[in-house]
């Protein structure tokens, strides 16, 4: 048989939820193209309640993450990074359908996104040191100051950069100790559905990480609303979707990191590693012998 | 309780403070009246008597101030760090010049014990003051990149339960920052932020960097939403904070709220109990339990409970309640008339849903507001006032049996704010503090402040950090490489 004539295998993309696959309980799907129209698959258009399960999903795993050391989520993490590498064609592809890149071009923007993953791998062992510490109060007492997981975050994936967007936004989030629910970009999600499948083979707990695919507006409603969602990364919202979305935020004071201009493209600072933590100021009576009090 | 040793009475003087009848509004250096000429009385809550007319900003007003605070924005976040520094300890130092002054003062008008205010309040004022003072020329070093910059004009809107104290967590890293400031000051206290800006006078602070707008949460929420102001900064009730986060959705101000909190103190059956006893007071009665990170739910273990609450009740009836600026006094005013109905109505659901209500023997004042040390046994977690922010001098008492149940009940409220651990065990204090979902754990102590010490919530007690380097973070736009914001 002649190769021309074999009939490709086509995939079935699906959602991310609690580390496994799902169909989106709606059972609904919308068409996906590239950027010259060409159709490349039907993606799940997920629910509201989609959207719902996936909190509860974030939520269960958040426990088990944000107590991983941090040692073991940088390892994790490193395992997405040399995951991706072994799939690195297969995003070459799907990333020059999304964003109409050529081969080359698209094949730099995966290359970007994998040493974003090892970028972010090795902060997990490090941001502690950085944004937190010892203060010198000024009586018999020591004091820490540690940076922690704010908890179950969801994030309106970038429109535009459909892979190393999605990942510079992901990777501070669960860098950090958080859970995360993302809505993948709305007209180009089947990079984000892919990285799913390499997130589930890479020893993330299932749950840390949940992709949703469908109408950005319709599913970041109820996330920006949910009462157990600590916090919501706007990046790929419209100015007119971002307003509504943070007004519905206010109502259990999550906290928002506004959409914004970023060049994807250069080496990240630590802003949005620390718009996911929190600061926990533990406080002790030392007696008033200091460290220094010796007289030896 | 009749005691065997009495104390006579050991009132300070209020002499010390010079209270005029009447105060303007502070906008670009000059004490001026409100545009519609609207003005509102300040009273003393331990004895309901006027000590000043204060002018009360409007809308008109608020643009004034902030207008006057875009236009000194450009000199003062221009000047060196190093000669806003040098501000700013002048500042510091004129506070502990007059700070027996600003002690009685802040006394009479807030209702707090003059113990407090002298003791607590104002040392903390002029440290926090000092700290950031040393902060204005070192801010490529704090870690936010390099030549951080200045927001703009801040709106500040603070409390009335630490109303200088506040007042200096919000201007004091402003001001180091090279931000400008228009504060407004709760209606109820406004006379300590008058005699601050004062002090800016004495200072030589340049007109226009401090302004002060005494007034009603009408001229807060035109502040919030005035166009021109690039960073907002609230103290107050989670309410109000969801408002203000609502109000501000959308555009490009900078947001900080320390919100509401509903502190679990949680006491071991191995805790010091003499210490732990100490340490509930301080948690919960601490400026007449007016604190948003009050102990205001103790937690402690079953098999200690009898013998924690006997302890507790005998040093309750010791506490004395009375004269505010009498040196022996515990417990002073209630801060407004209004907090003590809001008081009394939680505390009459609480004997309404069936928790056990109990007072030491207290005879309380008949003039001013006032409120009788309170405790409650046979709370359960979904009572109201074991859920609900109370902000009174009543004590939630419930219990639990393992280290799993004090951290799940802890953690069982949409706020964190505070918490405290008492035992005796190092392990359990640092696997415990690791769990509790709060901005500041306070293990075998509590209720301790520092201006070198990051404060704030978790969760609904609300966004950002102040105090310590972190504090700097709300007045500085992030120079991030990631590109212009």
């Amino acid at each position: 048989m002649n190769a021309t004539d074999r009939l490709n295998v086509l995939k079935t993309y699906k959602l991310y939820v609690g580390g496994k696959f799902p169909r989106s309980e709606s059972g609904r799907v919308y068409e996906v193209s590239d950027s010259k129209g060409k159709w490349l698959a039907n993606a799940p258009l997920s629910s509201r309640k989609d959207a719902r399960d996936a909190v509860v999903a974030a939520r269960k795993a958040f426990g088990g993450w944000s107590g991983a050391t941090a040692y073991n989520r940088g390892q994790i993490l490193y395992r997405v990074a040399e995951m991706l590498e072994g799939r690195r064609d297969q995003f070459t592809r799907e990333v020059a359908d999304a964003e109409g890149l050529s081969k080359s071009k698209a094949a730099a923007v995966v290359d970007a996104t994998i040493d974003r993953w090892v970028w972010y791998a090795g902060w997990t062992d490090k941001i502690a040191q950085v944004v937190g510490g010892g203060n010198p109060v000024a009586g018999p007492f020591f004091n820490l100051s540690s940076p922690e997981p704010t908890g179950v975050v969801a994030i309106v994936a970038p429109q535009e950069s459909s892979f190393l967007g999605l990942v510079s936004v992901l990777a501070p989030v669960i860098a950090t100790g958080n859970t995360a629910i993302v809505v993948a970009s709305e007209n180009s999600p089947l990079p984000a559905l892919s990285l799913a499948e390499v997130l589930a083979t890479s020893d993330v707990p299932g749950g840390v990480v949940n992709v949703l695919s469908g109408r950005t507006a319709e599913i970041a409603a109820p996330l920006a609303a949910h009462q157990d969602v600590n916090a919501i990364d706007l990046a790929g919202a419209d100015e007119v979707l971002a307003k509504e979305l943070e007004i519905a935020a206010a109502d259990n004071l999550k906290r928002v990191l506004r959409p914004q201009p970023v060049d994807y493209a250069k080496t990240p600072g630590t802003d949005r590693l620390t718009a996911f933590l929190e600061t926990k100021t533990v406080w002790h009576p030392t007696g008033s012998l200091g460290a220094s009090g010796s007289s030896y | 309780m009749a005691s065997v040793f009495e104390y006579a009475p050991a009132p300070e003087s209020r002499a010390i403070a010079d209270i005029a009848p009447s105060y303007g509004l502070f906008i670009d250096g000059e004490f001026v009246e409100a545009a519609d000429g609207k003005v509102f009385k300040t009273v003393s809550p331990s004895t309901e008597e006027v000590l000043s007319e204060i002018a009360q900003a409007g809308s008109e007003d608020v643009d004034r101030a902030v207008k006057a605070a875009r236009r000194a924005f450009e000199k003062w976040s221009a000047l060196p760090g190093a000669e806003r520094a040098k501000y700013l300890f002048r500042i510091a130092r004129i506070i502990q010049e007059r700070s027996r002054e600003l002690a009685v003062l802040e006394t009479l008008d807030n209702g707090k014990p003059i113990k407090e205010t002298r003791d607590a309040d104002l040392p903390l004022v002029a440290a926090h003051f000092f700290y950031y003072a040393g902060w204005a020329d070192k801010l490529d070093h704090a870690g936010y990149g390099p030549n951080p910059r200045p927001l703009g004009v801040a709106g500040q809107v603070i409390p009335w339960n630490f109303p200088l104290l506040m007042l200096a967590w919000k201007i004091a890293p402003a001001l180091a920052t090279g931000n400008t400031v228009v504060l407004k000051p709760a209606e109820t206290t406004p006379l300590s932020a008058l005699f601050f800006a004062d002090i800016c006078r004495q200072a030589g602070l340049p007109k226009g960097v401090v302004n002060i707008l005494p007034g009603y949460g009408d001229a807060g929420a035109a502040l919030i939403a005035h166009p021109d102001v690039n960073k907002v900064a609230f103290t107050g009730s989670t309410a109000v904070g969801k408002e203000i986060a609502r109000t501000v959705a959308g555009t490009r101000k900078k947001v900080t709220l320390e919100l509401g909190g509903k502190g679990a103190n949680i006491v071991f059956d191995d805790a010091p109990i003499d210490q732990a006893v100490e340490g509930i007071v301080n948690g919960i009665f601490f400026n007449q339990g007016q604190v948003c990170c009050a102990g205001s739910r103790l937690l402690v273990q079953e098999s200690i409970q009898e013998e924690l609450l006997d302890s507790l009740k005998r040093r309750l009836s010791t506490l004395r309640l009375g004269d505010p600026l009498d040196k022996n006094t515990d417990i002073g005013a209630i801060n407004s008339e209004e907090q003590l109905t809001r008081i009394t109505s939680l505390v009459e659901q609480g004997e309404a849903e069936g928790a056990e209500r109990w007072s030491p023997a207290c005879e309380l004042p008949e003039s001013g507001y006032w409120f009788a040390p309170t405790l409650f046994t046979n709370v359960t977690q979904a009572h109201r006032i074991a859920r609900d922010e109370i902000f009174g001098p009543v004590l939630s008492v419930l219990t639990f049996r393992t280290p799993d149940e004090a951290v799940a009940k802890a953690n069982n409220t949409p706020y964190g704010l505070s918490a405290g651990i008492w035992t005796e065990k190092g392990s359990r204090i640092l696997a415990v503090a690791n769990k509790l979902r709060a901005g500041v754990v306070w293990s075998n102590t509590f209720n301790k402040f520092d201006p070198t010490s990051p404060f704030g919530g978790y969760k609904e007690s609300g966004f950002g950090r102040e105090g310590g380097r972190h504090g700097l973070e709300a007045y500085l736009a992030p120079s991030s490489p990631e590109g212009e914001r």
